[in-house]
């Protein structure tokens, strides 16, 4: 391993051009995010208006989660309410009369909108505020869309963070303000590893619950742990905030970067931020090199999905020894991915958007040794022969920093290495 | 989707927005299939309403016939290009596609599922079926299967054996298995088999009408339902019933003393119509349960449901609130369910024992080993599957006899089923070993009693998911006697785990 700081490959992928087409796309709409968000954030609901296609696929999408009494449901649009929008208003405050006298610890309430309730342009932002002012000051309603028409995937939690913000109380506190949902035990390291350093007061967007206080203000640095924040990021820049750009803490390096960001804005020295890091990034690269021995020297092809994919591609280029070919993201924010862009070797094909024949076609003729992407996908490009990693686990499993690092290069290496086991083919 | 999926040689363009895409993964995961489903979506955003979705969708359907060539095509909306308007099947009709182009209307803010198989079925058929002439032997269709059915793929198997034994021979199998050009040949079978009424009843009622093909109105769930689809057929045809039951275990398993203690078995069934009706048949008559309540979900069966549950003596449950089905469980009390997914979990919750006997259900219902409801095996298959989660008679009587001993109590459960374990207490400790394993006893204590583990490394520890903490406590524990450290720490316990990576 080279030794920090470890300078940018030439060039890196930052001016790079990117292949950006438009077509069939197989990805989920940002209601999906409900799922992760629902487990962090303890006292909110959230109320899906849409069809039974929306509540179809929470259904499939969640598995058996929704039999463990969730706090997500779906208002299901019938066709009387297609008709006159006014009836659509009332009946919406009925299921959510509803909802609140059988569930009283609700304190947040999400109205989430739907392809459906935004192409009648049932207007969920004016129901949140009536129903503010009704509930107040037990119940803050908000509103955000998650639908597929608008949102990605993980677009789902940036639009739902996103909505949060104007409504956060001011401070004039300078403090440092983690932003993204992330499980319990790597937010906690996270903070850990920055408290070590003296840096202090640290905040967290999503907070787990809504009376912690948090606030924003002029004096606030934001860091995203997540790529996919961009409307968050906007709406944290618009109250005042201001963001500490840097790589994404996947791995050894990426970790390093994201602290040592954080670090020089707040004066943390040389020798504090070594002894605090020395430790656990020597863990870290133990944990990558045992966990990527089945990696180095493959090739990896990424479907579109959850925006993750920049930054994955750059940890496992630099710290595993793979070769990317191409790097599909639903969307490539340039202020947010821009420091994991200058750390990744010019190569592969940088694309936004999809179509996913012609992605196809591109995958069959590259032949990966491992491709990522959905579940849709999945089996189908296994039964032609091709190694898959299946995407949503990625953002469903604690991925992020130094102790998860191993982990994280476990999950990529996992089906290399059970392609390499199985012996089912019929021998001469 | 379920029947195009079914089908081959077919292609649906389905006009929807971005993310309606994960239904694929119903297909690619639930049930396994090894290709994407022949489904192209338009995958229309917000910047494109107006009138760009019409192109969208015109190039999406271009596309998809340049590229997967198939004989024919189906057109829908999805629930949300229902209200933007455009009409699938009026553009497709301006475009000269040289292959059929087939229109649904599917109302989705009126109907559900089953409809939409059942009329998407209807419209192919009508579009294509064409009268020809007969089979010179007696032949009929499957009508029904689709994609995603609950045991769709061996009942065919199970049912073309049974009607060759009859000489009876199988024209067409649709929708599943069946390409366009074999829709189009259907006209040749004398008759038709509906396994599935949910899924194919229009088009049966159609050919009846218009191929003159009469189809069987008994669905061979069952001992005595197969027995009368044999009869049904046989006076259909004209040929002589006939039934090979010599592999038919289920009436003298259910007539052997072991199954005494199923006598008078409290239970509810709960799933699609059909499967109900043939489920409360075989638990009455040849399994010798008290039937307590039925229902299904598809209100297209709610009226025979209603009937089926006025001859029981019981009260029929017509809904798709899982809430209200489990209001009547907890209030019936049942000791089994039989039904979908969903029952099993509320069995789950409420400690019943639970059998799946109908769709939707999860990815092991769809196994990689036979296991029909239809015919003889399906009977066998019923038995074992309904029996397996009940207690076993013997321990139940050893549950009444010995029912304040300590580790033999009601709360702990029959011995065969999960999840009845006692949830170690939140303080507790160690997680206590459900139960020990000779090589637990070999090896008593000897990682773990001499190391101390210290607070917040056990904080640490109970933050890690439940189902691995098992191991990363052994893990870090040998890790720590290894090195002779007796004391663990979170760094520790990260030691360890960096070291064990994989």
């Amino acid at each position: 391993m080279t030794e920090l700081p470890r300078l940018p490959t030439s060039g890196g992928c930052r001016d790079e051009p990117i292949l950006k087409q438009r077509g069939q796309r197989e990805v989920f709409c940002g209601l999906t995010g409900i799922i992760w968000l629902h487990r962090k954030m303890q006292d909110a609901f959230f109320l899906v208006v849409g069809s039974r296609t929306c509540a179809h696929l929470l259904q499939s999408a969640a598995g058996v989660m929704i039999f463990a009494e969730p706090r997500f449901g779906t208002a299901i649009l019938e066709e009387t309410d297609l008709a006159g929008l006014a009836d659509a208003q009332s009946e919406l405050d009925k299921v959510v009369d509803q909802l609140l006298a059988r569930r009283t610890d609700i304190k947040q309430l999400f109205l989430v909108g739907s392809c459906p309730s935004e192409v009648i342009k049932l207007d969920l932002s004016r129901a949140a505020e009536r129903m503010t002012e009704r509930y107040a000051p037990s119940v803050r309603v908000l509103n955000f869309s998650g639908s597929g028409i608008e949102t990605t995937f993980t677009q789902g939690e940036d639009a739902c963070l996103a909505s949060m913000v104007p409504v956060l109380p001011k401070t004039d506190e300078r403090q440092l303000m983690l932003v993204g949902a992330l499980p319990d035990v790597v937010e906690e390291q996270a903070i850990s590893l920055l408290a070590d350093m003296g840096i202090g007061p640290i905040r967290v967007l999503p907070a787990p619950r809504s009376d912690t206080g948090l606030g924003i203000g002029d004096k606030t640095m934001f860091a995203l742990t997540q790529p996919f924040l961009g409307d968050t990021h906007a709406a944290l820049e618009r109250r005042g905030a201001r963001h500490l750009p840097a790589p994404f803490p996947f791995g050894e390096e990426g970790t390093t970067a994201w602290l040592r960001t954080i670090a020089d804005e707040f004066g943390v020295d040389d020798a504090t931020f070594e002894r605090v890091t020395a430790a656990p990034r020597a863990r870290a690269r133990k944990a990558i090199t045992q966990a990527s021995d089945a990696l180095r020297g493959k090739s990896i092809f990424f479907f579109p999905d959850s925006q993750l994919e920049i930054p994955l591609a750059r940890f496992l280029t630099r710290e595993c020894g793979m070769e990317a070919i191409e790097v599909g993201a639903p969307f490539i924010h340039k202020g947010i991915v821009g420091p994991d862009l200058d750390m990744l070797a010019q190569g592969p094909t940088l694309s936004e958007g999809q179509d996913v024949d012609l992605q196809l076609d591109r995958c069959r003729d590259a032949r990966p040794d491992l491709t990522v992407c959905g579940l849709g996908l999945a089996n189908p490009l296994e039964a032609e022969g091709l190694a898959t990693k299946w995407a949503i686990e990625l953002v469903f499993t604690p991925v992020h920093f130094y102790e998860q690092a191993g982990d994280l290069a476990g999950l990529f290496s996992r089906p290399v290495r059970r392609a390499e086991l199985l012996d089912l083919e019929v021998t001469a | 989707m379920r029947v195009a999926t079914g089908m081959t040689g077919l292609h649906y363009v389905l006009h929807a927005p971005q993310g309606d895409t994960y239904a694929d993964l119903l297909f690619t995961m639930i049930e396994r299939r090894n290709h994407r489903p022949p489904v192209t979506y338009t995958t229309f955003q917000a910047r494109d309403l107006g009138s760009d979705t019409a192109n969208l969708f015109k190039t999406s359907l271009q596309d998809a016939y340049a590229r997967f060539q198939p004989e024919a095509l189906i057109v829908g909306a999805s629930c949300t290009a229902e209200l933007i308007q455009d009409d699938p099947g009026g553009m497709a009709e301006t475009m000269d596609i040289p292959v059929p182009v087939i229109p649904l209307e599917l109302p989705s803010y009126q109907r559900k599922e089953n409809f939409g198989a059942d009329e998407t079925f209807f419209q192919i058929v009508r579009t294509l079926a064409k009268p020809v002439a007969r089979t010179a032997r007696i032949s009929c269709n499957l009508i029904g299967p689709t994609a995603l059915g609950f045991r769709h793929r061996d009942d065919i198997t199970e049912i073309t054996a049974l009607l060759s034994d009859m000489g009876v021979s199988v024209n067409v199998v649709a929708p599943m298995t069946a390409r366009p050009s074999d829709i189009a040949r259907m006209g040749a079978a004398h008759f038709n088999v509906l396994m599935y009424p949910e899924t194919a009843e229009t088009a049966a009622r159609w050919m009846a009408r218009e191929l003159d093909q009469p189809y069987t109105t008994i669905v061979p769930i069952g001992v005595g339902a197969t027995r009368d689809f044999v009869a049904e057929v046989a006076g259909i045809t004209g040929v002589t019933p006939y039934l090979d039951d010599s592999r038919l275990r289920l009436p003298w398993y259910s007539k052997s003393v072991d199954s005494t203690y199923l006598t008078g078995k409290r239970v509810f069934l709960f799933g699609d119509g059909t499967h109900v009706a043939a489920a409360a048949r075989i638990a009455r008559d040849e399994m010798g349960f008290e039937v307590v309540g039925m229902g299904c979900y598809n209100r297209e069966m709610a009226r025979p449901i209603r009937a089926l549950a006025k001859d029981y003596g019981v009260a029929a449950t017509i809904t798709d609130d899982y809430l209200e089905v489990e209001r009547v469980i907890e209030a019936l009390q049942p000791e089994m369910i039989l039904g979908t997914q969903m029952e099993r979990h509320i069995g789950k919750r409420l400690g019943i024992p639970c059998a799946v006997i109908s769709a939707p259900v999860h990815v092991q219902d769809f196994p990689a080993r036979y296991s029909p409801q239809m015919g003889i095996e399906g009977a066998n298959v019923i038995f074992d599957t309904w029996v397996h989660p009940l207690v076993m008679g013997l321990e139940e009587h050893l549950l009444h006899m010995f029912r304040d001993d300590f580790e033999f109590h009601d709360a702990a459960g029959p011995s065969h089923h999960g999840g009845h374990a006692p949830r170690p207490g939140a303080a507790a400790g160690p997680a206590p070993q459900a139960a020990p394993s000779p090589r637990d006893i070999s090896e008593p204590e000897k990682t773990g009693a001499d190391i101390i583990w210290l607070a917040d490394a056990e904080r640490e520890l109970k933050k890690i998911p439940f189902f691995v903490r098992g191991k990363a406590r052994r893990n870090t524990e040998t890790f720590a006697s290894e090195r002779g450290v007796a004391r663990i720490s979170v760094e520790t316990l990260y030691e360890a785990k960096a070291h064990y990576a994989r």
